[in-house]
């Protein structure tokens, strides 16, 4: 690990006496818990710790800013924009896709930057107003560095329209900032700049262009040594400055705002047609000209001048460790990725940087309570680790309402997870069933397919019928549809309210011989079968025969099934030998009604018919 | 559709409802209400797309929306209507029906009534009291009906105190929404793909009528009467599907319609051009189904501009389907006398729309993607 370029900054928690006891503390997946503990600094310590709180320390506060929440938002269309352009496209069309996709980025933050400058004017307190305005700031800085990127990595100037490039820049920055008409040094002679710098287009070459500057900067020089200007000073140091001379430049200090502003100008006067792989000479020392070893560069002038050493890796480097949220570096780290600027420069844990940034970013989205559905989309596209961290992640958003987890399934079916549908659909399964909506936890368990949840909803369903005689909810039962196939409980369930329907309708064969493939085909549970028999009883006792002689030896089969494999009880208490009884009772009514039934059922197949 | 104007809210919208014009009135529609969800902070917020006389700082857009006010609200807001010019009704995940009031004069919201236990699963009187949250809410003044995940129907009056009537365990899943049939006569869909026609003249807890589609039990998450017809009722499904009924007859759907690739959350008939269908689905888009029967300039695939669009069927009818403005042009199953042009309304693809609500030429919607799209020239 490198060391810390500055010291962290520190954090009060109010309400701790930090001096007299200790903190504990623990990590989140965005978020730390501290609170005070009972140990105390010195020897003795106190049962009670004073402060009762529980503290969650959030480093990302800008998450939660509702007018830098708009840039997220907006920028997450961008980026899906930029992932699916099309990788056919190779050369101009895709560098001018690409220079749009950055110019739209730039426009999101300075639409930003826009409303909250509005909001830092019209706060009612200083406080928050020169927090909003330094926040505007930050943006700006953002915006600067993205442009010059944007010139100097995508949209690759060329020389001489390089040069065209940065007065635009620095133009922007400039003029926005003070309204002052400070560009005075950078656009003068504005004839000069007319016949030489005509817009993209121009035919003129490179070389014509450098043949006609040089021609005009000998003239100058010569107006200069003749002093044919020396009864005027005025005029005289304007001539130095078209000169390009430093010196006079730096006189002129307090019009140019800072040391990139006096770069530009200085090339514009001494080397117009600068190639890209010369800025760097001349970034250094105008840096250093204008800082005169009274100050020390700030990070933003390292990020600008690694940004002329065409050092990518330092420039991303330094943004995170200047700003406090990973949007911009993730943002301009896929964008230049997708340039081909990035050699795959692998961490120490295997992923390169583009996926590390943008995992970093939507990992930050996942601790917001409303930013996360932004975040599955970015994991999307990290090809390493996303997918997993989108596992990890998704399963642990809370749901407190349906429609919320409805929307959770549906973007881990989009991508095939079906573990977590399994998983978040049990959850939900099981709080249904404590809650009694026995229908809800169906459907839950429809929608997982999970056959085991199923049989557990039916056997509820039963047990309640076997308790009340009568089923609850028969709106779901009896109109289960093609779910009955989900798992054999579900099924027998629905196959015996068709039985109840088909006996209401005094189908009684049919309803007969339904009930005995139920107790054949052991769907039906043990503990149900007492219930399908004493079920049976009304059917064996009616006047018609309904059950064959084969059907109720099959009955009787099942019967002594039943009772043969019922354990024998020693011990028992009265509720224990009264519930003996009714059974006993029922067993012995159940075999009378077999043997009358086998009798008459006899006899019936043995008559002839119509005798 | 080019004038189709997004705004950036900084929350996730749920809900978002045209106030109705009062009735003969003349104007268009001007003043809509929203509702957020899943924010440490839901909002209902009254926003504006008159004119304003004065353009603002970037020149204004004619049809820019605006704040008016906001309040606070909790618990997610699941549902939104207006009851009146002045109160609208929300359900929140908390299980409470709230009836807020906007204040013209001075620009504000407040609350006007609250139900705080409308919905729940371990009633108030128990030790284990939870709150189930509330899904759908309609209004015919003055009377409110809201359904929820605990599978109860409610029927309120404003300034009652206490509910009108109330059925228990009317449903075993969940109830996803609620329509008004005729006035007594009400319509819920629940997620095992049930439609129930509930009467509140009659005294029992069982619904008159139950209507559901064979196959699988695909939950229904949205409903919408026909404004004119009232036994025409169209349904979207958990996959995206759009089903059109007719109540009288039988028990199975009258058409079923392919259409979201995800689950469509609304639809809506349009108030006043009825062969206008809206529906808005989790997959991000917004489709504007046409079935009117005016053919000629619909014959041609070329006059549609940057539209996209697709059509159902190929067939060109038209002198036999003299009388059929008479029928519902909905219920008609032949495929080759009927053709329904389906248009995409949203630029591109988003995260989910959530709602919309169309009225007269205008309509508006909201997604997870924190915008809110209006357009007030729905059939240029």
């Amino acid at each position: 690990m490198e060391e810390l370029d500055g010291e962290p900054a520190v954090t009060v928690i109010p309400g701790v006496n930090s001096k007299k006891n200790q903190m504990c503390f623990d990590w989140g997946p965005g978020e730390m818990l501290v609170c005070e503990t009972s140990f105390s600094k010195k020897e003795k310590s106190e049962m009670v710790p004073s402060c009762p709180f529980i503290y969650i320390i959030r480093k990302d506060v800008d998450v939660y800013s509702q007018i830098l929440r708009k840039l997220f938002n907006e920028s997450h269309g961008i980026f899906l924009g930029l992932q699916r352009i099309d990788e056919e496209l190779t050369g101009k069309s895709r560098k001018s896709q690409l220079v749009r996709v950055s110019k739209n980025y730039r426009s999101v933050i300075r639409a930003c930057m826009e409303e909250m400058h509005q909001v830092a004017i019209a706060a009612k307190d200083p406080a928050s107003g020169r927090q909003f305005s330094s926040q505007v700031s930050i943006l700006s800085a953002m915006e600067l560095i993205w442009n010059l990127c944007e010139i100097l990595f995508i949209e690759v100037a060329p020389a001489g329209h390089l040069l065209l490039h940065l007065l635009d820049w620095v133009r922007l920055h400039v003029c926005e900032v003070d309204s002052l008409s400070a560009d005075v040094l950078g656009s003068e002679n504005p004839s000069n700049h007319g016949s030489f710098w005509n817009l993209p287009g121009n035919t003129q070459t490179l070389t014509e262009l450098e043949l006609k500057w040089q021609h005009w900067h000998e003239e100058c020089e010569r107006y200069l040594q003749d002093s044919t200007f020396a009864t005027n000073p005025h005029l005289e140091s304007l001539l130095k400055i078209m000169l390009g001379d430093e010196a006079a430049l730096l006189e002129q200090k307090e019009l140019l705002s800072n040391w990139y502003h006096f770069l530009v100008t200085r090339l514009l006067y001494s080397n117009p047609t600068v190639k890209p792989i010369d800025l760097h000479y001349y970034a250094q020392s105008s840096l250093d000209l204008f800082l005169g070893g009274e100050s020390s560069p700030e990070p933003l002038d390292n990020i600008l001048l690694a940004a002329f050493e065409f050092d990518i890796h330092q420039v991303i480097k330094e943004c995170s460790i200047a700003l406090s949220n990973w949007w911009f570096v993730a943002h301009l780290t896929d964008l230049l990725d997708h340039c081909k600027l990035l050699q795959s420069h692998n961490l120490y844990f295997g992923s390169n940087m583009r996926e590390f940034l943008l995992l970093e970013y939507a990992s930050g989205l996942f601790a917001h309570p409303s930013l996360w559905q932004l975040g599955v989309d970015y994991f999307d596209y990290c090809p390493k680790l996303g997918r997993v961290s989108l596992e990890l992640h998704i399963e642990r958003i809370p749901l407190n309402t349906e429609q919320k987890a409805l929307k959770v399934l549906r973007i881990c079916e989009q991508r095939q997870m079906t573990e977590q549908v399994r998983s978040i659909c049990k959850i939900l399964a099981m709080k249904a069933v404590r809650n009694n909506r026995l229908g809800s936890a169906l459907s839950w368990s429809i929608r997982a397919k999970d056959a085991a949840f199923a049989t557990l909803v039916s056997d509820r369903f039963l047990r309640d019928y076997c308790e009340r005689g009568c089923f609850s909810d028969l709106d779901l039962i009896d109109n289960l549809g093609p779910a009955m196939m989900l798992s054999d409980r579900l099924t027998f369930l629905g196959k015996y309210r068709e039985f109840h329907h088909m006996y209401g309708e005094k189908r009684f064969a049919d309803a007969a011989s339904l009930l005995l493939s139920l107790m054949t085909s052991r769907i039906a549970p043990r503990s149900f079968w007492m219930t399908l028999l004493t079920d049976a009883l009304p059917l064996l006792e009616q006047k018609q025969v309904i059950f064959s002689a084969e059907q109720t030896y099959e009955l009787m089969q099942c019967l002594e099934d039943l009772t043969s494999r019922r354990p024998v009880r020693g011990e028992s208490d009265i509720q224990q030998l009264q519930d003996e009884d009714i059974e006993t009772t029922k067993v012995e009514m159940l075999r009378l009604a077999l043997a009358r039934n086998l009798a008459r059922a006899i006899i019936r197949e043995g008559s002839l018919e119509g005798s | 559709m080019e004038e189709i104007y997004a705004k950036f809210v900084s929350q996730k919208i749920s809900k978002t409802r045209w106030r109705p014009l009062p009735p003969g009135s003349l104007q268009t529609a001007e003043t809509f209400a929203t509702g957020s969800w899943d924010n440490e902070e839901n909002y209902v917020s009254l926003w504006s797309i008159g004119d304003f006389g004065n353009l603002d700082s970037d020149g204004g857009f004619e049809g820019d929306h605006q704040l008016l006010c906001d309040i606070r609200h909790h618990g997610d807001v699941m549902d939104l209507q207006f009851f009146d010019q002045e109160r609208i009704v929300t359900a929140s995940s908390t299980g409470c029906v709230t009836v807020f009031l906007h204040h013209p004069n001075n620009q504000t919201l407040s609350v006007n009534q609250q139900w705080t236990t409308a919905h729940y699963h371990a009633g108030p009187g128990s030790p284990s009291y939870s709150s189930a949250p509330c899904t759908g809410v309609v209004c015919n003044n003055p009377e409110i009906v809201t359904v929820g995940e605990d599978g109860r129907i409610n029927l309120f009056r404003a300034d009652h105190k206490e509910a009108v009537r109330t059925i228990d365990n009317a449903d075993s899943s969940t109830l996803h929404s609620v329509t008004f049939l005729r006035t007594p006569e009400i319509l819920t869909v629940n997620s095992i793909g049930q439609l129930k026609i509930w009467d509140f003249r009659q005294q029992g807890n069982e619904p008159s009528q139950i209507l559901s589609l064979t196959g699988d039990r695909v939950p229904l998450h949205c409903v919408d009467r026909h404004p004119n017809q009232q036994h025409v009722v169209a349904t979207g499904g958990q996959d995206g599907m759009l089903s059109i009924w007719d109540v009288r007859q039988g028990t199975m759907p009258v058409s079923l319609l392919k259409a979201h690739e995800a689950e469509m959350w609304e639809v809506h008939f349009h108030p006043s051009n009825p062969d206008h269908l809206f529906t808005c689905s989790e997959d991000g888009s917004l489709w504007h189904w046409d079935a009117s029967t005016d053919v000629p300039e619909k014959s041609s695939l070329f006059h549609q501009g940057g539209r996209s669009s697709t059509f159902l069927s190929h067939s060109i009818s038209n002198q036999a389907n003299v009388h059929q403005s008479v029928i519902s042009s909905w219920l008609s199953t032949d495929p080759a006398k009927d053709r329904i042009e389906i248009t995409s309304l949203l630029p591109s693809r988003s995260l989910s729309v959530n709602s919309l609500d169309v009225l007269g030429p205008c309509l508006v919607c909201g997604t997870d993607a924190e915008a809110i799209y209006v357009t007030r020239h729905l059939f240029s």
